[in-house]
């Protein structure tokens, strides 16, 4: 396999090894809050959308931080919070089949469909 | 086999095709994506504490509700970040030791004081504003999680700017003592904000992957000279100078010539022998290592909480 190695420092991209470093042990938290996808519905009338996820420790903490994170400017009049390990996924190497079926139906779009002029409105 | 991923990983990157976290990627896109948005997070969170210092000493009620208002952002930023980097398989907990340890870095700007009430504006202006620029290019980048956090934090961050600005343009029309104020704050931060756009291209020896993955679209000096050239006119208007004496407009090559940076003084703060690295990291650990017991204490609570419902459902 071809490695890169990577130097070029980038603002916010400074090399690791660069570091001060420092010998402050840091203990590992025992009890690391669940993640949860958070959706938002802007207004009324429309779709919630996924906006991001966060850490909770339970629902009502994750509906709360969701407000706190993703509402800051009234974004939202409605939120969805499902933790992310209930999401199934398709596998996008799988791609390809998935959606095959779908992909030599042209006819099932109206441009498919050539009519004179004089026809409006359809 | 790895060859032919890599060429169709590369023809969609160039096709534009955004990369998403379940799709395969090269081992060191993965990695240069997890190092920059976790250092990206840490800046935002690091970035909270030099205002921080003035949220209770603010000249008035809207200035304290303005600047609590701006660093709850940064908050916001570092956690669309982190979850950003999350998704790209490192827990929260490792990159957050990875900070608290020294291994992790934050942007260097940080590690700078906040010695008078000008600072504020002088941050929002200049730091702000050398990071919008960065960030505005990096909501094209080919990563999907990172791309859509950025937008969100472009949104917000516009106003980061031009309130800073605004404490400055009410400094520039008081009194003797806060034009002096307002150009002292001018005068320190301007070359460590020069300094966040990272080392000269020049300085680079390898081939620019992070161009070729579009993950980065521009280069430091390109970047840093758009600054030069925004900010050198926003000067005027607040009647101040930029500190260096060789800002001279090029009319050949349209654009601001400026002086050295001093590259030395930038890698002795990367290194953690900047005013305020160790000041930093404390404040950071102290605020992980107090918070620890209402971790503990919400995870208890759900537990608790998750138990009484499956007696109430029994």
């Amino acid at each position: 396999m071809r490695q890169y190695f990577i130097q070029k420092f980038y603002y916010g991209d400074i090399p690791e090894e660069k570091s001060g470093g420092s010998n402050y042990e840091v203990k590992a938290d025992e009890s690391t809050w669940p993640l949860w996808e958070i959706f938002i519905r802007s207004k009324q009338g429309l779709d919630h959308k996924h906006v991001g996820s966060l850490h909770a420790a339970d629902a009502q903490m994750a509906i709360e931080n969701a407000r706190d994170v993703y509402t800051r400017r009234m974004e939202g009049v409605s939120i969805w919070a499902v933790e992310s390990k209930y999401i199934i996924a398709s596998n996008p190497d799988e791609a390809g089949e998935l959606y095959e079926p779908a992909m030599d139906k042209v006819y099932r779009h109206p441009t498919f469909y050539d009519l004179p002029d004089e026809v409006k409105h359809m | 086999m790895i060859q032919h991923f890599e060429e169709i990983f590369q023809q969609k990157i160039d096709k534009e095709i955004k990369i998403e976290p379940k799709d395969w990627m090269p081992d060191a896109y993965r990695k240069t994506n997890l190092r920059q948005i976790s250092q990206h997070a840490h800046s935002e969170i690091v970035g909270m504490l030099p205002e921080g210092n003035w949220i209770t000493r603010a000249p008035s009620l809207k200035r304290k509700a303005i600047l609590l208002a701006k660093v709850q952002d940064e908050a916001g930023h570092g956690l669309y970040l982190y979850s950003a980097a999350e998704t790209l398989g490192m827990s929260r907990d490792e990159m957050i030791s990875d900070l608290h340890s020294g291994k992790a870095k934050y942007s260097s700007i940080f590690n700078y004081p906040t010695i008078t009430w000008a600072d504020m504006g002088a941050i929002g202006w200049l730091v702000d504003g050398a990071a919008i620029l960065n960030q505005v290019m990096l909501t094209r980048t080919s990563y999907g999680p990172y791309s859509r956090a950025l937008v969100r934090i472009c949104k917000e961050e516009s106003f980061h700017q031009r309130q800073g600005f605004e404490i400055l343009l009410v400094l520039s029309r008081g009194t003797e003592e806060q034009k002096a104020m307002c150009q002292d704050a001018i005068n320190r931060w301007w070359w460590p904000s020069l300094m966040m756009f990272g080392p000269k291209d020049s300085e680079s020896t390898n081939s620019d992957q992070s161009m070729k993955w579009k993950i980065k679209r521009k280069t430091n000096d390109e970047l840093r000279q758009n600054f030069v050239d925004m900010i050198a006119e926003q000067v005027k208007i607040l009647g101040m100078h930029l500190p260096d004496d060789d800002l001279l407009w090029n009319e050949t090559t349209k654009h601001y010539d400026f002086g050295a940076i001093n590259w030395e003084e930038f890698w002795q703060v990367v290194k953690g022998n900047g005013p305020c690295n160790k000041q930093r990291l404390e404040a950071r650990r102290k605020a992980h290592e107090d918070g620890q017991w209402v971790r503990e204490a919400a995870s208890a609570y759900a537990e608790k909480k998750r138990a009484m419902e499956k007696i109430k459902a029994a």
